[in-house]
C-alpha cells in the first residue's frame, strides 16, 4: 500500500516537476551516503527521491520534522509509509539523544537526506545550517556527505500555500567530502554550506 | 483511417525514412569533430522526429478528443517551461495554480466542445481581467504590471494560440478537419526543418545574430520557399485551390518564422538557450512549438473566415 502510494508520489512529482537529476560531482552510486539540501517547499524530499535512480531510491531515508509530520496520521502515512522517513525531534527533551533515530539508519547502511537549514525558507536565500548535520558527520567520519541543490521549488509550493504549481525543477548532485579531523562545528558547517551554494545554477553556468 | 490520411502518413514516414539513412550516411562519412558533432545532433533530431510523428499519428487515430487531449498536454509543458525560465514572485503564486489548473483545462474543454464563442474570449478577456485581480489580493505591487503581462503572455503564447490548431477541427470546410490541422503541422515543421537544412547549406550571412545565432538569409529564403512550395504540392488534402494553398501556406511560413524570431528574443532576454530538455535534439516543447504558435491562429481565422460556410 505505501509502497505503491510512494511509486505514485515519484510519478506526480515527475509529471509536476519534472525532477531531474544532474550528477556534477559523484555518480548516483547506491552505498551509505549522508545527502543534505536546501530546503523552500514540502516538495523538496520527493523532488530529490524522484531524481534518484531506483537502486539509490531503496535506500534513502530522508529525515523529517516530528513535530510536523509526527502530528496527525496522514502526515505519518506521507512521512513514515510512504517515504520511509525518519522522523527527529527539533527540540528534543533533556537527556535524550536527539540524532538516535539517524544513528540507527546509518548504521544498518542506509543513506540519509537531511536539510541542514531546519525549516523551509523562502527559496531566495540558503539559510545558515543548525549543527546536526555536523554532530551526524562526527559520528560517522567515514560516510560521504553529497550536497543536493534543488532550484524552483519554493515557487512550486511556497511555505504558506497548499497550491501546487508545476515548473521544472532539478536536483545537482555535488562532490562528496568528508569532517576533517579536527574540524570546528562553524568551520565545517560554513564550508558544507558553501559546497552547496556553489550547486546553484548561477554558479554553475556563470553565463546566464 | 481515410485514404488520404493514409497517405499523408506514409509520406511522412518517407521522408523520415530518408532522413535517417541520410544521416546513418553521413555519420560513417564525418571525418572532423565539429562536424560529427553537427551529425549527430541532426541525428537525434530525426529520432525525436520519429518519435513526435508517431504521437501524432497515434492520436490522430485515436480520434478528435485524443488530438484534443494531446495539445492540451503540450500546453501543459510548454506553460511549465515558460514559467520555470520566467521570474516569478510569491504574489503571483495563486494567479501560476489558476493558469495550469483552471485556465488551461477549461479553455481546452471549449476547444474539445467546440463552443467558439466561449474558446475565442476566455484567456484574452476573462483571464485577462481576473488573473490580474486575483495577483492583487496577495497585496505585492512590485512590478505589478510586467508580472500581470508575463501571466498573460504564458497563457496566450502556450495555450491559447497552441489551442487554435486542434481547433481546426471545429471547422467545417467541406473536408475532413484533421486534414486542415495535419496541413498546418506539416507546413510549418517542414519550414523549420528546411529552413535549417538550408541554413546549414548555404547560409553565411547572418540574419540577425542579436537573436538567433543559428538563423540565416539563405536559410529563410531557400527553406521558406521550398516550405511554400510543399505546401502548394499538398492543396489535395484542404479546401484550398493551388493558388489559395500556396498563399496559405506563405502565411504559415512567414508566421512561423517569427514565431520562432519572437521566442528566440524572449529567451535571449530571459538569458536561456533552449526552453527545456524535453526533447532530444531539439530543447523543450516550445522550441519546437515555437512556430506553431503564431501560425494557427492566423490560419485558424483565415480558414474559418473565407472557407467555412
Amino acid at each position: 500500500m505505501s509502497g505503491l502510494a510512494r511509486h505514485l508520489l515519484v510519478l506526480l512529482a515527475r509529471l509536476l516537476v519534472g525532477a531531474r537529476g544532474e550528477w556534477l560531482g559523484c555518480a548516483p552510486e547506491p552505498g551509505r551516503r549522508i545527502y543534505f539540501a536546501n530546503h523552500s517547499s514540502h516538495f523538496d524530499t520527493l523532488a530529490v527521491i524522484a531524481a534518484m535512480p531506483l537502486p539509490l531510491r531503496r535506500t534513502l531515508r530522508p529525515v523529517a520534522a516530528r513535530d510536523y509530520w509526527g502530528r496527525t496520521r496522514l502526515g505519518r502515512f506521507f512521512a513514515e509509509g510512504c517515504l520511509r522517513a525518519v522522523l527527529l525531534d527539533r527540540t528534543p527533551r533533556f537527556h535524550e539523544d536527539p540524532l538516535a533515530p539517524v544513528a540507527t539508519v546509518l548504521e544498518r547502511g542506509e543513506s540519509i537526506l537531511i536539510f541542514p537549514e531546519g525549516t523551509r525558507g523562502d527559496g531566495e536565500a540558503v539559510a545558515g545550517f543548525k549543527p546536526g548535520l555536523f554532530h551526524i558527520a562526527r559520528r560517522f567520519p567515514e560516510v560521504d556527505l553529497v550536497p543536493v541543490h534543488l532550484d524552483n521549488l519554493a515557487r512550486v509550493m511556497p511555505k504558506g500555500s497548499l497550491l501546487v504549481v508545476p515548473l521544472t525543477c532539478t536536483a545537482r548532485f555535488g562532490a562528496s567530502f568528508r569532517l576533517d579531523p579536527g574540524e570546528p562545528k562553524q568551520t565545517f558547517l560554513a564550508r558544507a554550506r558553501a559546497a552547496l551554494l556553489a550547486l546553484a545554477p548561477a554558479a554553475v553556468e556563470p553565463e546566464r | 483511417m481515410s485514404p488520404a490520411l493514409l497517405c499523408v502518413v506514409a509520406g511522412v514516414a518517407a521522408v523520415l525514412v530518408l532522413a535517417s539513412v541520410v544521416g546513418f550516411v553521413l555519420e560513417r562519412q564525418a571525418r572532423d569533430e565539429p562536424a560529427l558533432a553537427t551529425i549527430r545532433n541532426l541525428n537525434a533530431r530525426t529520432r525525436s522526429w520519429w518519435v513526435m510523428t508517431l504521437v501524432l499519428a497515434g492520436a490522430v487515430a485515436l480520434g478528435d478528443a485524443a488530438i484534443v487531449v494531446l495539445f492540451a498536454l503540450l500546453s501543459f509543458v510548454a506553460l511549465r517551461e515558460f514559467w520555470t525560465l520566467t521570474p516569478s514572485r510569491r504574489g503571483d503564486h495563486r494567479a501560476l495554480f489558476l493558469s495550469f489548473f483552471v485556465v488551461l483545462p477549461l479553455h481546452y474543454w471549449m476547444v474539445g466542445a467546440q463552443w467558439y464563442g466561449v474558446f475565442a474570449i476566455l484567456i484574452p478577456v476573462y483571464g485577462f481581467l481576473i488573473l490580474p485581480a486575483v495577483s492583487t489580493l496577495a497585496g505585492d505591487t512590485r512590478d505589478f504590471l510586467g508580472r500581470s503581462a508575463r501571466v498573460q503572455w504564458g497563457l496566450m503564447l502556450c495555450v491559447y494560440t497552441i489551442s487554435h490548431a486542434p481547433a481546426l477541427l471545429m471547422l467545417d470546410t467541406g473536408t475532413d478537419p484533421v486534414l486542415l490541422l495535419l496541413y498546418l503541422v506539416i507546413v510549418a515543421q517542414f519550414s523549420d526543418v528546411l529552413q535549417y537544412v538550408f541554413g546549414k547549406l548555404l547560409g553565411r550571412t547572418r540574419l540577425a545574430p542579436g537573436i538567433s545565432p543559428s538563423k540565416t538569409v539563405g536559410g529563410l529564403v531557400g527553406g521558406g520557399l521550398s516550405a511554400i512550395a510543399l505546401g502548394t504540392l499538398l492543396a489535395p488534402l484542404t479546401p484550398f485551390e493551388w493558388w489559395q494553398a500556396a498563399g496559405m501556406s506563405t502565411v504559415i511560413v512567414v508566421a512561423g518564422f517569427f514565431g520562432g524570431f519572437v521566442l528566440s528574443a524572449v529567451k535571449r532576454d530571459l538569458g536561456a538557450k533552449d526552453w527545456g530538455y524535453l526533447i532530444h535534439g531539439h530543447g523543450g516543447i516550445l522550441d519546437r512549438l515555437d512556430s506553431i504558435s503564431f501560425a494557427a491562429p492566423l490560419f485558424f481565422h483565415l480558414t474559418r473566415y473565407w472557407f467555412t460556410g
